[in-house]
């Protein structure tokens, strides 16, 4: 979110500096599952999505840009019926998806379960590595000349402003607050309130072995990303919940949360039955009650902006960075923005 | 079998079996590994596409189920087949089965106990002992099937030699110790005022559930990359012990031994013992390094004059011995390996066997949370405990070498600390009763600790420089030179290496290279060995076959009702 941001003010002749609390990212966009899918997407957030996932095409091989399609699953009637109305609205928002039958999928997917009651196919739908992230946008922002400061957590922030980060000071006139899971702290700062609350996403990873599924996998409720990668390893998330906040370092792992969330990738994928488990983490992924965005000025604070709060974030990021840093260059961004002021007397 | 086979003759045996081997027959004792079954059959490694993420396969590298190069599919399922135990008609396959293997998933069985010990080595069964001695009811949990950890490891069905693993044995059958053996715990949790120990065992999921925890993990062994350390021939110290001493075989006929340590005369001398040829031990360390550790020595004659002993029998075999020497390459296949020393001396060997000393394992630990230390005198990184053997996270204890390399003698001292200190917290033992029984036995704690580091502090990692292209992360195949490029692009930290490069993000989940890569980033960097920091703790601690971890369950009980937001 940040990067973008800034190397589109950069563009637009702003002189930025990156303040990150760790290494460049470090956060989701760098322990995330890499999904890159449309399908999972909210319907209003479809448009920037199309783009965001533009942006990922663009980089390519420097993020290990795959393109491989992808499928959506419904087990039960319940499911089915859930899949072809949002995939229906989903498709009326741009995304190219459509309805596919059982056999079908089964076809091109023989790895799948037999008990797919319904389905939906997404031809843009792919993945990146995430885990290549902060090596891409550390060049891109280098080869902007725009300076990034890491390792440097944000403790006190002055209007005008003045940005104190461990033993140095930063000052700006304008500032974005881009800080993923821990943006409520840095707003509070400037004494602005904002209903944030992090979620503790489990992501895990399998052994390389032989490829048996090329396609992304989804769930007709969202709660299930399933991909297998060139070397055979399948990274299977989906939301599933583990323990842990922010301000206590690093989530964990909730033994009954993951074994669900294996369980269901067993399900729809059997032929993952024997492949080994080596490793399962978290990441935070912050959000507000609505589920939207906070993207926009931040309020009550004259020059100051908030970017935060993205479901989907790793695909739509390098959309929405740009609109924001467009707001903050004085151009009307080219898709609306979500104003964090609809939460200003909340919390 | 024949005189060319390396089954060390006289040992009894399990009765002659045959498995296929990709179809091939192989003559074997039930009860061996798979893996040194393999190994007694001439297979070094087998073929295949290696994909990245992909260790090298080798029949033998670290012998104890952590490296996964030995890993196969076993009638249809992917094992370490160093802890895969022969058994009649057993089909072992280097490529999985086209179809997947029709499953049927145990529902998982939870049970409760005070105690859980996790590690049955001397420290672990020891506290076990100790605990059941003072009222509680405690479970022993290990991945192998009988207790005595790696030093008095053994193999089903073949006669160890007696000593010391055996009463071990004999004391845990004797008591009745609640045993959880061919046990492997992937993640330990608290929740709600209890410690949850997550495994797995040939019959499916369990979850143990205590109030309190004995962490008694043992030991890994250290390794410092040299050219052709991913070799086929090329085995740990550790392993080799654990093949001589458990498996009851030599590594090799003319084996070169190297490393530092007192592996390297252990490992030296068995294979004389058993009419194998050392080619050569060379040791990293000068011969003034032993010397300078006498004072700690002393505290025990007995292991001083067997060290002589071993010494002695190494010389009336005339095995060269080279100190301040590492090796730098290893080419060629085996039998005909071209092993290179410092200072230019090439040697020839069917068989190589190299490692640098033991290290804590502290898998267990930093996946629960405790603080740790890192003392070089200790082996490294260790888990922090009191003098309690208290560690930092509620009704959790720590003892053996996971704590330190303190040695075998130390180890039972400080489980049984640890099992008291366990039985006061949960109330069977007042302060007063506690100190009294604790106290004579830290004192002997003590003592026993001062020969066992004393002898840590010769096993250590040698200054000598990692080539460039030498390989320092074998499961992802990092060279030193990729590694270095990242340091120098701004990596500080282990996590932060792992991140740019995936060092360590491999099945062997970093046991084979975190410390070299830790050390790399410490030299380069010039900062302290802890300011580069540890990885972080993350389940599983080994690799788990997905299904086995499902379980039985029904798709329609899944938590999936209310689907995320349009």
């Amino acid at each position: 979110m940040g990067a973008t941001a800034a190397l589109r003010a950069a563009q637009g002749g702003m002189r930025a500096i990156v303040l990150e609390r760790e290494s460049l990212a470090a956060g989701a966009s760098g322990v995330n599952a890499g999904t890159l899918s449309l399908s999972i997407k909210r319907v209003r957030l479809m448009p920037y999505a199309m783009r965001g996932h533009a942006w990922w095409r663009a980089a390519g091989d420097a993020v290990g840009f795959k393109q491989t399609g992808g499928y959506t699953l419904a087990f039960n009637a319940r499911e089915a019926q859930l899949l072809e109305e949002r995939m229906a609205m989903k498709a009326e928002a741009g995304a190219p998806i459509e309805m596919v039958s059982p056999a079908a999928v089964r076809a091109r997917e023989p790895a799948l379960s037999d008990r797919i009651v319904a389905a939906s196919f997404c031809a843009a739908d792919g993945h990146a590595d995430s885990t290549r992230t902060g090596a891409y946008l550390r060049a891109l922002l280098r080869e902007a000349g725009i300076e990034v400061a890491e390792h440097a957590a944000v403790d006190a922030i002055e209007p005008g402003f003045r940005v104190r980060a461990r033993d140095k000071t930063f000052a700006g006139k304008r500032i974005l607050i881009a800080a993923g899971a821990w943006t409520r702290g840095v707003a509070a700062l400037l004494g602005v309130a904002l209903p944030i609350d992090v979620n503790v996403n489990t992501v895990s990873v399998t052994e390389a072995g032989p490829v048996r599924l090329s396609s992304g996998i989804g769930h007709a409720t969202g709660l299930l990303t399933l991909k297998q990668k060139g070397n055979g390893s399948y990274l299977i998330g989906g939301g599933w919940q583990g323990r842990g906040s922010p301000e206590q370092g690093r989530g964990e792992v909730a033994t009954d949360t993951l074994l669900q969330n294996l369980q269901l990738a067993r399900y729809a994928v059997p032929a993952i039955a024997h492949a080994r488990v080596i490793r399962s983490w978290t990441g935070f992924e912050a959000h507000v009650p609505d589920y939207y965005p906070l993207a926009g000025a931040l309020p009550g604070v004259a020059d100051a902006y908030l970017l935060a709060c993205v479901r989907g974030g790793y695909t739509i990021g390098p959309c929405i960075g740009p609109l924001v840093a467009e707001l903050m260059l004085g151009i009307e961004p080219a898709l609306p923005l979500f104003d964090p002021a609809r939460f200003a007397a909340a919390a | 079998m024949t005189s060319a086979d390396l089954r060390i003759a006289g040992v009894a045996r399990g009765a002659l079996v045959r498995f296929t081997f990709d179809g091939r027959e192989i003559e074997a004792h039930e009860g061996e590994s798979v893996a040194a079954a393999l190994w007694a059959a001439g297979v070094r490694a087998w073929s295949g596409e290696r994909k990245p993420g992909q260790p090298p396969s080798r029949a033998l590298f670290c012998a104890m189920g952590v490296c996964q190069q030995c890993a196969l599919w076993i009638d249809g399922r992917r094992v370490e087949s160093c802890r895969a135990a022969v058994r009649a008609g057993m089909e072992v396959r280097t490529a999985p089965p086209a179809a997947t293997a029709a499953t049927s998933p145990a529902a998982p069985r939870a049970d409760e106990f005070d105690v859980v010990v996790l590690g049955a080595g001397p420290a672990g069964a020891t506290a076990a002992l100790e605990a059941q001695a003072q009222g509680l009811r405690a479970v022993l949990v290990d991945e192998a099937a009988a207790a005595g950890g790696q030093v008095f490891r053994v193999a089903p069905g073949i006669a160890g030699d007696g000593g010391e693993g055996d009463a071990l044995r004999a004391a845990v059958g004797a008591a009745g110790i609640e045993r959880c053996f061919d046990t492997r715990v992937w993640s330990v949790e608290r929740v709600d005022e209890r410690w949850l120990v997550h495994a797995l065992d040939p019959h499916g999921a369990r979850c143990l559930r205590a109030r309190a925890l004995i962490v008694a993990s043992g030991a890994t062994e250290r390794h410092h990359p040299f050219a052709g350390w991913d070799r086929p021939g090329v085995i740990g110290l550790a392993a080799a012990t654990i093949l001589l001493k458990a498996q009851r075989m030599l590594p090799g006929r003319e084996v070169v031994v190297a490393g530092s340590g007192p592996l390297l005369l252990l490992v030296a001398k068995s294979i004389v013992e058993a009419g194998g040829r050392v080619v050569a031990v060379v040791d990293s360390q000068p011969r003034a390094a032993w010397l300078a550790q006498v004072p700690a020595l002393a505290s025990r004659p007995d292991l001083v004059a067997r060290g002589l002993a071993w010494r002695r029998t190494m010389m009336r075999a005339g095995v060269p011995y080279h100190f301040s020497r590492t090796l730098t390459r290893v080419a060629g296949e085996p039998p005909s390996l071209a092993v290179e020393v410092s200072g230019g001396l090439i040697l020839r060997a069917d068989a190589v066997c190299c490692g640098y000393g033991l290290m804590p394992a502290t898998d267990a630990t930093r996946l629960i949370g405790a603080s740790h230390a890192y003392t070089p005198e200790r082996g490294g990184w260790h888990v922090v405990v009191d003098d309690d053997q208290r560690c930092d996270r509620d009704h959790v204890f720590a003892a053996g070498d996971c704590t330190g390399i303190a040695g075998a003698a130390a180890a039972p001292l400080s489980g049984r600390i640890a099992a008291l200190s366990a039985a006061r917290d949960l109330g069977r033992l007042d302060d007063a009763a506690f100190r009294r029984a604790a106290a004579p036995l830290k004192r002997q704690r003590d003592r026993a600790a001062r020969f066992g580091l004393g002898v840590t502090r010769v096993a250590v990692a040698p200054a000598a420089a990692i080539a460039a292209d030498t390989l320092v992360c074998q499961c992802e195949g990092l060279t030193r030179a990729t590694l270095a490029a990242a340091i120098d692009g701004g990596c500080a930290t282990l996590n932060e290496l792992k991140t740019a490069t995936r060092c360590g993000m491999g099945p062997c989940g970093g046991r084979l290279c975190e410390d070299a890569a830790a050390r790399l980033v410490a030299a380069r960097l010039g900062v302290a060995r802890d300011a580069v920091g540890q990885a972080t703790g993350r389940p599983p601690l080994r690799p788990v076959d997905l299904d086995a971890l499902a379980g039985a369950f029904d798709y329609e009980a899944l938590p999936i009702a209310a689907p995320s937001p349009l």
